[in-house]
């Protein structure tokens, strides 16, 4: 598809619903699924998407375990540990989980991020036990050995290097977020940095899992053809013999200091071809935030830079043609601090002293103006038009809860999102404009091709 | 024309989706005559339009590939009295979604409102299809975007083996070149170009369609006569040659300073038409289909721990076929992932897989049929490209008899027709250690076809297994 997220700076990642499944304060009532949420005795909370339109269900377990949990010199075993999940356990040897999902038709898979790792399933309704008993078991059952580790470890390892080491854009997003953070484990790369993933073994990976996998530190979601008594009822009876073996301690990370200096990161890249500008903004989060102020963000971003009528489009694309596209992002969904971007591809002979004044200009005139009634009354109406159409797919409205629940959020406060983001007011957004947009909380990336100046 | 009447034909054709008892599928005939498959469902406030004109990339003027690509930027860019600016803002003040993509054999069309917007969305649609301005600074905009990402995937090691093997595979053919262009035939693209493609290729009698959601077949007959009826009624499409891939058996390398090696193998595959395609897809799923059980992802990365990822698919377009797959591994162990991949090719070949492995590809293909059929989004998808390969109405209620009915001795001569004798073209980009071979043809001219941007692990988002 042509968009413009397809030619977005490659230090950057679209920004997702950040909390989203319901619809404006009236469409909201008959546009809403009704979600339920409980939690069984051994503390696992369990919630309740039921989706009708076809006979089929997503499965899926959140752990509240991510990259920003693991112990300092150890980066990238939430990961490493995710993909070691599928090497069995004592009642199901090394792949049988993924033959027996292939055999019934089903798609699984897994991701990790900084706050959370989970692991999915979609299959027919009818199979929906047969995953839940798989799921259950790998929640205490894993065992490791050295033989399937090593080979797991060269997978992870090439892994990185598709994402990251071939890709100029992805290694300087790792700069980026390593001088955006000072302190805080945000900074390191979910994958884990090279020389640390090499040194992961069978030690760092069980230490990880016994203390996060237990039911008191997951959430089952499931989505689909389902209703709350009949997954109550399978839940209790398949997950409610899982033991609790650790307790769960607040997840308190090292926080960041007040930052007091601008940053600049430069990477010239033989193999960059096309130059780019990115900056991050250390920002609040939903968690870490008073008042309407993520919600703010995430208008002000849509404003700012999110599609052919915002603000950067218009002015560095299209009445100044000094970028050939920009555009903003927030990742309100942390459970810590979040990040705010914006980014510019220049025009062929557009140094990036031009481009980075003429960005410099909109986000100064943003501070000092604000937003217009019409900006923040159009900008609502496609976020909240969002999380109507987020609700045809039953794997993007779970993953939605799974992200809320485990940074912080609740069930009410996906559903509420909407409602809430309606009642921002203009002032609002003026305010955390003015609060975010700092220079001196920020990072400046410049990916430069070999002949590029940096000036 | 013949006036018919919306609802008698709309009962006349309809089909249950599959493992829906209730989702049906009818055909609708319009007033003007124009076709559509619909689904129509209540349940969201949404509805999803999905259409394609047949003749893409594949259209594009000699010396000027990327006239599709560059079009299908183009359309939102301003139609009729709006400029860009203003058509914008009326998508954007009804959160009308409007996106185009101008693919080898086809341009598509995709379009989300809400129901309570209907009637501004579809006069959008209709603005865009019927009258696109393509006005001088919208196409140098767009023009310049196409370029940035054209240069930001040019050393993409995926991307420049993709783009080589076609080219190796292709010569002289327009799917031998990318369907977004290369820098200098995107920079060769006049206003001319745009409107000829436009006047030739938007027609009614190349036009598909599928709608889903909240809509009954009798307004959205009065809707599709409204969005298209307009449109000319003949396209003025060239012929395109049907072709094979070339140099099956040779191996291709494009020196690129990346850590990994991407190694894109493939040879001729089936038409969508060929009378063994459904057994060839089974065969194809047992070798590289994309589940964590195939042949190549035990032998290839849970095994030896040689790559992230590994698949093989097949790519039936309209002219010609391709079983095509890809892999990329450290450049110190490319060669022993190609000589797993082509062993394994080879034993396939030889002996087609056990009755065991048929039964199991055969529960996966056909218990996950229905996952394809679960959103407004994926159903309007999946029915388009079923259209778009000439499959009737009903092939969604036999399409798992038609896998059920696979039999060891089909996988026998499925291989005989796919493999042959395993011979492979082969295209390695990266500095792959103890791969020789030719160096691809045109390789530093060869520009990348459209991929998604890759994201970055590091950034807060997940990494998936």
């Amino acid at each position: 598809m042509f968009s413009i997220v397809r030619l977005m700076a490659p230090t950057l990642i679209a920004a997702t619903l950040s909390f989203g499944p319901a619809a404006s304060a009236q469409q909201a009532q008959s546009a809403q699924p009704k979600v339920d949420t409980f939690t069984l005795d051994n503390g696992l909370q369990v919630v309740v998407i039921p989706d009708h339109r076809a006979p089929v269900v997503t499965h899926m377990v959140w752990y509240k375990a991510g990259a920003a949990d693991e112990p300092e010199g150890a980066s990238g075993v939430a990961h490493f540990l995710e993909h070691l999940m599928f090497k069995g356990t004592e009642k199901h040897p090394i792949g049988q989980f993924s033959a027996v999902v292939a055999e019934l038709g089903g798609q699984e898979n897994a991701f990790t991020s900084q706050d959370y790792t989970a692991y999915f399933q979609r299959v027919a309704k009818e199979n929906l036990p047969v995953v839940m008993e798989f799921e259950a078991d790998r929640m205490t059952g894993l065992i490791l050995t050295d033989e399937v580790i090593i080979p797991e470890r060269d997978v992870v390892l090439e892994e990185r290097r598709t994402r990251t080491d071939g890709d100029p854009g992805a290694r300087l997003g790792e700069a980026l977020s390593a001088a955006l953070f000072l302190n805080h484990p945000y900074r390191q790369p979910i994958i884990g940095w090279n020389h640390e993933i090499e040194q992961l073994d069978r030690t760092a990976a069980l230490d990880f899992y016994k203390r996060f996998y237990t039911p008191n530190n997951a959430i089952l979601i499931v989505a689909g053809d389902v209703e709350t008594a009949e997954i109550k009822a399978l839940a209790e009876k398949i997950y409610g013999p899982v033991q609790r073996r650790a307790e769960v301690k607040d997840r308190v990370r090292p926080q960041e200091p007040d930052p007091i200096a601008a940053r600049r990161v430069t990477l010239e890249d033989a193999r960059a071809r096309q130059p780019s500008l990115s900056r991050v903004y250390l920002a609040p989060s939903y968690k870490r935030s008073e008042g309407r102020t993520a919600y703010a963000l995430d208008l002000l971003s849509n404003i700012l830079g999110g599609g052919a009528t915002s603000r950067l489009h218009r002015s560095l694309v299209v009445d100044q043609g000094v970028a050939s596209s920009a555009g903003s992002y927030y990742q309100g969904d942390a459970l810590d601090l979040a990040r705010f971007s914006v980014y510019a591809l220049p025009r062929p002979g557009v140094g990036f002293d031009t481009l980075e004044k003429a960005l410099d200009a909109e986000l100064a005139k943003i501070v000092s103006e604000g937003v217009t009634p019409e900006e923040l009354e159009r900008s609502k109406t496609r976020l909240v038009a969002d999380t109507i159409y987020a609700r045809d797919s039953q794997t993007a409205l779970a993953r939605s809860y799974g992200v809320a629940l485990t940074t912080g959020g609740s069930v009410d406060d996906v559903r509420d999102w909407p409602t809430i983001l309606r009642q921002v007011t203009a002032e609002e957004v003026k305010a955390a404009a003015a609060q975010v947009l700092d220079i001196r909380r920020s990072v400046t990336g410049l990916l430069l091709t070999k002949e590029e100046d940096p000036t | 024309m013949i006036l018919r009447s919306v609802v008698a034909l709309a009962m006349a054709l309809a089909v249950t989706l599959p493992a829906h008892s209730k989702t049906r599928i009818e055909k609708v005939v319009s007033p003007k005559g124009i076709e559509a498959w619909l689904v129509s469902d209540n349940t969201l406030p949404l509805i999803s339009i999905e259409f394609a004109f047949r003749g893409g990339a594949a259209q594009d003027p000699e010396g000027k590939a990327g006239v599709a690509n560059l079009a299908s930027g183009l359309l939102d860019e301003g139609a009729g009295d709006l400029d860009a600016r203003a058509f914008q803002a009326r998508l954007e003040d009804k959160a009308v979604e409007l996106s185009f993509d101008g693919d080898r054999d086809a341009f598509f069309g995709s379009f989300r409102t809400l129901a309570e917007n209907k009637q501004d969305a579809l006069d959008l649609l209709k603005l865009a299809v019927t009258k696109p301005r393509f006005a001088p600074d919208a196409i140098e905009r767009i023009r310049a975007q196409i370029l940035a990402s054209i240069r930001q995937d040019s050393t993409d090691a995926d991307t420049v083996a993709r783009d080589a093997f076609a080219a190796a595979a292709f010569p002289g053919h327009p799917y031998g070149l990318p369907a977004d262009g290369t820098e200098d035939s995107v920079a060769r693209i006049t206003r001319d170009d745009l409107t000829a493609f436009q006047r030739k290729t938007f027609a009614r009698d190349n036009l598909v369609i599928v709608a889903v959601g909240a809509i009954d077949a009798e307004t959205l007959g009065h809707d599709l006569d409204h969005a298209f009826g307009d449109l000319p009624e003949k396209s003025e499409l060239k012929p395109v040659a049907d072709t094979k891939p070339a140099e099956v058996g040779s191996l291709r390398l494009v020196d690129l300073d990346t850590p990994q090696t991407s190694i894109v193998f493939g040879r001729a595959g089936p038409l969508r038409a060929h009378e063994d395609f459904i057994a060839i897809t089974v065969l194809n799923h047992i070798i590289g289909g994309g589940t964590f059980t195939s042949r190549l992802f035990e032998e290839v990365r849970e095994k030896r721990g040689l790559s992230y990822g590994v698949y093989t698919g097949l790519l039936p377009m309209e002219h010609a076929g391709l079983f095509i797959g890809q892999v990329a591994t450290r450049n110190d162990r490319a060669r022993e992932a190609l000589d797993v991949i082509k062993a394994e090719i080879a034993k396939i070949a030889k002996e087609p897989p056990s009755e065991d492995e048929l039964a199991k590809a055969k529960k996966y293909l056909t218990g996950s049929y229905a996952l394809r059929f679960d959103s407004s989004a994926k159903i309007a998808n999946n029915l388009l490209v079923i259209q778009m390969n000439r499959l009737g109405i009903d092939y969604v209620d036999q399409r798992n008899a038609m896998v059920e009915a696979v039999t060891r001795e089909d996988l026998r001569r499925a291989a005989r027709v796919l493999l042959e004798d395993g011979a492979l073209l082969v295209v390695a980009a990266g500095k792959p250690q103890g791969i020789t071979g030719t160096p691809a043809p045109g390789a530093g001219e060869t520009k990348p076809t459209r991929q998604p941007t890759p994201q970055p692990a590091d950034a807060g988002r997940a990494v998936t297994r």
